[in-house]
């Protein structure tokens, strides 16, 4: 059997695609696209597919993970190739190596998140954020299938920073009425890099903690976007060139990147 | 001029609600045509498309599958001169935040305001949708009374099953469309171009009027309807020259010409059916007495079977799915069944594509097409459908089986392998006693009993499912009383205690129904007459919604309507339901032409009372129900003689 890794990112309308509606449109795509997917045994065989921590139902990302099990070897480049043209714009794959002896998910450690706050004044946000990583701890209650339960959306936190706020339009071009012009609103963008842990940190809790722990006025929506996951690494980087994404000095490798001539496009 | 997309004001609000996923789209063979120049050809001058908006009106895990929107879709939008968008009913929560920020009902492929479109077609295969309708009308801003529209306003045609008696929604369409829908369909898209493009003479009144002298639509307005002073209907007639009397059914013959839907929809979201249907036929001659879609459909029209596993093959590598669907009203009686079960599981032999059967008849050549079926391996449940619970009852509803058959042929079915049975019945069928009901418990016990017998082991499974029988207009029972929900409910209790208190076989069984309320309601919807439109309208006012759904249904809520609209008049709940009518009533539905011969049917139901059976007229001589000769068609069956030859490796 062939294992091979695949990334993933989940855009625009799609990003409201849950967890399993893209197992069942991966699953599908797979079909069509004709890839030899070995299969589990049993009563019921499944293809063998496994997938590292989902982003959440709502939450942009380009940096989703899984791993797939063939029956017969193909080339990664044209499996990437065929699965993204069969599954819909907006679910894309951007890359596909073979896989490595150590697992996928031992190469993810932490997840850095970009979120997106309209309305809210770059200084604002500085200013809590700044509260928010004094504190020891930041307990925010998360609505939970079996009722509420607490997490600490501090200590996750390894790394956070607020970007040069952007002016942003409340609405995509288009929404306005013709001849009305959409007045432009603040837009702070708040860089996290959080670790995994269980339960996980998501997001929306440091949101939640930035509103209830440092008083800052949210809005009732955000827009977050997992911009990369993977094993930390607080070395300097090693070229000028090297892009990838940091927080305060925190970068995070590919899990993909570890094997040979599989640098991602991106 | 064109019009915007209110994707940009919805996506912000997109998560505060339910399964998101659900209104934005973008499904594996979903279109987005451009607005103004669908053909991508540049807008020549005059050559203004037709734009259509299709519903189902539920919610979208339901809606998305339908089988008949799926085709008018794909159908339509294969013109370059038609736009073809989809939308479905939206749950409660997404209806607050649509009335709270001003969003109208929008079409999830283009997101545009249903009101923007020329036709807004929706389909009802169950009359419980009807107030879903007016939620839809609402929040596109189309007012909810038919009258009260202008030239500006989408033309409302209803279609699907429901459309053989659409009296209680009159007020609510402007048009009904009768039968199948492929011809129709085109038909009246081309009226409506011709229309548009003659500069839209008498606007409105004009295209309905076009619509209803040509015969595809049967046009409500267009009819008057006088009431004797007891309530019952005097008569209907035709308020403007040149509109007919009766309105007839399309009929589309030769189905291997309509090979749809070709790209079946693939959904993101998760829906009730997840597999590639195909119809293999349609119509029915079955001849069972309750069953309005087997009248309705007349006559049998089969798909070749060459047909079958072309579209097969087609629709499985344009989607992906796990599973192919074989659909009909009675799918183990197409003339080459057989073959093409035995071709389909031979072609996708190890490829972890599954074929189903719908509910089948109790019939020992349906174990043997259900092993052909599973042959990979999956023996899991199988479904019969004897529907009366005594044999006296099934000689009622012309259900021809005997309980010795069905016994035996369900203990084939365990001796095969299969764990578990599922039978369905109705209770509240004419001249049902409790004995008839109790019946069921006997022939359960006795299934499972040789059933232990035949498979040698002791763990198999009986179910039974019940439901409340409605009598629906264009069948035998269309005069029937239908019985209270008191009595439906008291005779199913009665069963479950006797099964569940059965100590050598309780446990192998289990029951399952639903109280017969929404069955009356149901049965209002039915074979109401157009003063019913006022009840549906004073329901959804008061919030009614989703009444499919029993965590939204509120029988109160509709009793209570019922008897506001109702009170001092002659008619009532109880007169649209439980009241049995004769042969002189002139029915709701009477102009409208099913093709089948009202003195026919009134005898049959006579037939019925004194449990005399009639044959299927594709084997015996036909007993003149009346549909070829009045509709101009004939029954088409196999066999053809030709075989799936295996799939070539690619």
């Amino acid at each position: 059997m062939q294992r091979l890794w695949v990334r993933y990112a989940k855009r625009g309308r799609l990003r409201f695609t849950s967890h399993r509606d893209f197992a069942r449109a991966f699953e599908r795509a797979l079909r069509r696209a004709g890839v030899p997917m070995a299969y589990s045994a049993g009563f019921s065989p499944h293809p063998k597919i496994s997938y590292v921590g989902a982003a959440p139902t709502g939450v942009a990302s380009e940096a989703e993970y899984l791993e797939i099990g063939l029956a017969e070897r193909r080339d990664p480049d044209e499996v990437r190739r065929d699965l993204d043209a069969a599954l819909p714009p907006g679910l894309d794959v951007i890359a596909v190596v073979e896989a490595d002896q150590r697992g996928l998910a031992d190469r993810v450690e932490a997840s850095y998140w970009r979120i997106e706050l309209p309305g809210v004044a770059e200084t604002d946000a500085r200013a809590a954020l700044d509260r928010f990583l004094a504190l020891a701890s930041a307990p925010v209650e998360r609505a939970t299938k079996d009722g509420h339960r607490t997490i600490d959306a501090r200590a996750a936190v390894l790394a956070a920073e607020v970007l040069a706020a952007q002016v942003r339009s409340p609405a995509p071009p288009g929404a306005s009425q013709p001849g009305e012009t959409a007045p432009n609103v603040p837009c702070a963008i708040l860089d996290l890099v959080v670790r995994l842990t269980t339960p996980a940190v998501r997001p929306d809790d440091v949101v939640t903690a930035l509103r209830q722990a440092a008083a800052l006025s949210t809005p009732d929506t955000t827009l977050v976007t997992r911009l990369a996951q993977g094993r930390l690494d607080d070395s300097p980087p090693a070229t000028d060139a090297d892009e990838t994404p940091a927080v305060g000095g925190i970068r995070l490798i590919d899990p993909l990147v570890a094997n040979a001539g599989a640098v991602p496009p991106n | 001029m064109p019009v915007e997309s209110v994707f940009a004001r919805l996506e912000p609000l997109l998560p505060r609600v339910q399964k998101p996923i659900q209104y934005v789209g973008g499904e594996l063979h979903s279109v987005v045509k451009d607005w103004d120049d669908p053909a991508g050809m540049g807008t020549p001058a005059g050559s203004e498309p037709v734009r259509w908006a299709l519903m189902y009106p539920d919610a979208y895990e339901v809606g998305l599958p339908n089988q008949g929107v799926q085709i008018l879709y794909e159908l339509l939008n294969e013109r370059d001169d038609v736009i073809a968008e989809r939308t479905y009913s939206v749950w409660p929560d997404m209806e607050a935040v649509m009335r709270e920020h001003g969003i109208p009902q929008f079409t999830v492929d283009g997101h545009r305001p249903v009101g923007a479109f020329d036709v807004f077609g929706v389909s009802f295969s169950t009359e419980l949708g009807y107030t879903n309708l007016l939620t839809a009308l609402d929040l596109a801003g189309i007012p909810l009374d038919a009258a009260d529209r202008t030239d500006g306003h989408p033309i409302v045609v209803a279609g699907g099953h429901a459309a053989f008696n659409p009296e209680p929604i009159a007020t609510f369409i402007d048009a009904a469309v009768l039968g199948d829908g492929e011809e129709a369909a085109l038909r009246l898209t081309d009226i409506v171009r011709d229309w548009k493009r003659a500069g839209r003479p008498d606007g409105r009144d004009g295209l309905l009027m076009r619509l209803a002298v040509d015969g595809v639509a049967y046009v409500p307005a267009f009819y008057d309807v006088d009431y004797l002073a007891d309530g019952r209907i005097q008569r209907v007639t035709p308020n403007r020259p040149g509109v007919p009397w009766r309105v007839s059914k399309h009929t589309v013959m030769d189905l291997d010409q309509w090979p749809y839907p070709k790209k079946p929809l693939v959904p993101l979201a998760e829906t009730v059916h997840e597999r590639y249907s195909v119809e293999i036929f349609r119509g029915c001659t079955r001849g069972c007495r309750f069953c309005q879609a087997g009248m309705i459909t007349r006559p049998v029209r089969e798909r070749s079977i060459t047909t079958v596993g072309d579209m097969v093959q087609r629709g499985i590598a344009a989607t992906g799915f796990e599973e192919v669907g074989l659909l009909s009203l009675s799918s183990a009686d197409h003339s080459e069944i057989g073959e093409i079960a035995k071709g389909l599981a031979d072609r996708y032999d190890g490829d972890n594509v599954s074929l189903s059967l719908p509910s089948t008849r109790v019939d020992a050549f349906n174990i043997t097409l259900a092993n052909e079926l599973s042959r990979n391996g999956r023996r899991t449940g199988l479904t019969f459908a004897p529907e009366g619970g005594s044999e006296r009852m099934r000689k009622v509803i012309n259900k021809m089986v005997t309980e010795d058959d069905l016994i035996r042929t369900v203990a084939t079915a365990y001796g095969n392998g299969w764990r578990q049975v599922k039978l369905y019945f109705m209770c509240g069928l004419p001249t049902e006693t409790d004995d008839d009901v109790m019946q069921i418990a006997d022939m359960a016990r006795r299934v499972i009993k040789t059933g232990r017998e035949a498979a040698g082991r002791k763990d198999i499974r009986c179910t039974i499912s019940i439901g409340a029988f409605v009598p629906k207009p264009h069948t035998p029972f269309q005069w029937a009383a239908q019985l209270d929900h008191e009595t439906v409910d008291k005779r199913l209790k009665a069963l479950k205690s006797a099964v569940m208190n059965d100590r050598d076989y309780g446990r192998a069984i289990g029951i399952r129904y639903h109280d017969g309320r929404p069955s009356i309601v149901e049965g209002l919807l039915s074979r109401g007459d157009r003063r019913v439109g006022a009840v549906i309208r004073r329901v959804w006012e008061d919030g009614g919604r989703f009444d499919g759904w029993s965590e939204h249904f509120s029988y109160e809520r509709w009793e209570r309507c019922a008897a506001g609209v109702f009170a001092d008049t002659p008619v009532s709940l109880d007169w649209f339901t439980t009241r049995e009518r004769d042969l002189a009533e002139v029915l709701p539905w009477d102009h409208l032409d099913s093709g089948l011969d009202k003195d026919w049917m009134w005898a049959d139901w006579q037939d019925a009372v004194r449990e005399v059976e009639v044959d299927d007229c594709r084997w015996t001589p036909c007993y003149d129900c009346g549909v070829c000769p009045s509709q101009g068609t004939e029954i088409q069956v196999g066999p053809t003689g030709r075989q799936l030859l295996p799939l070539s490796v690619v």
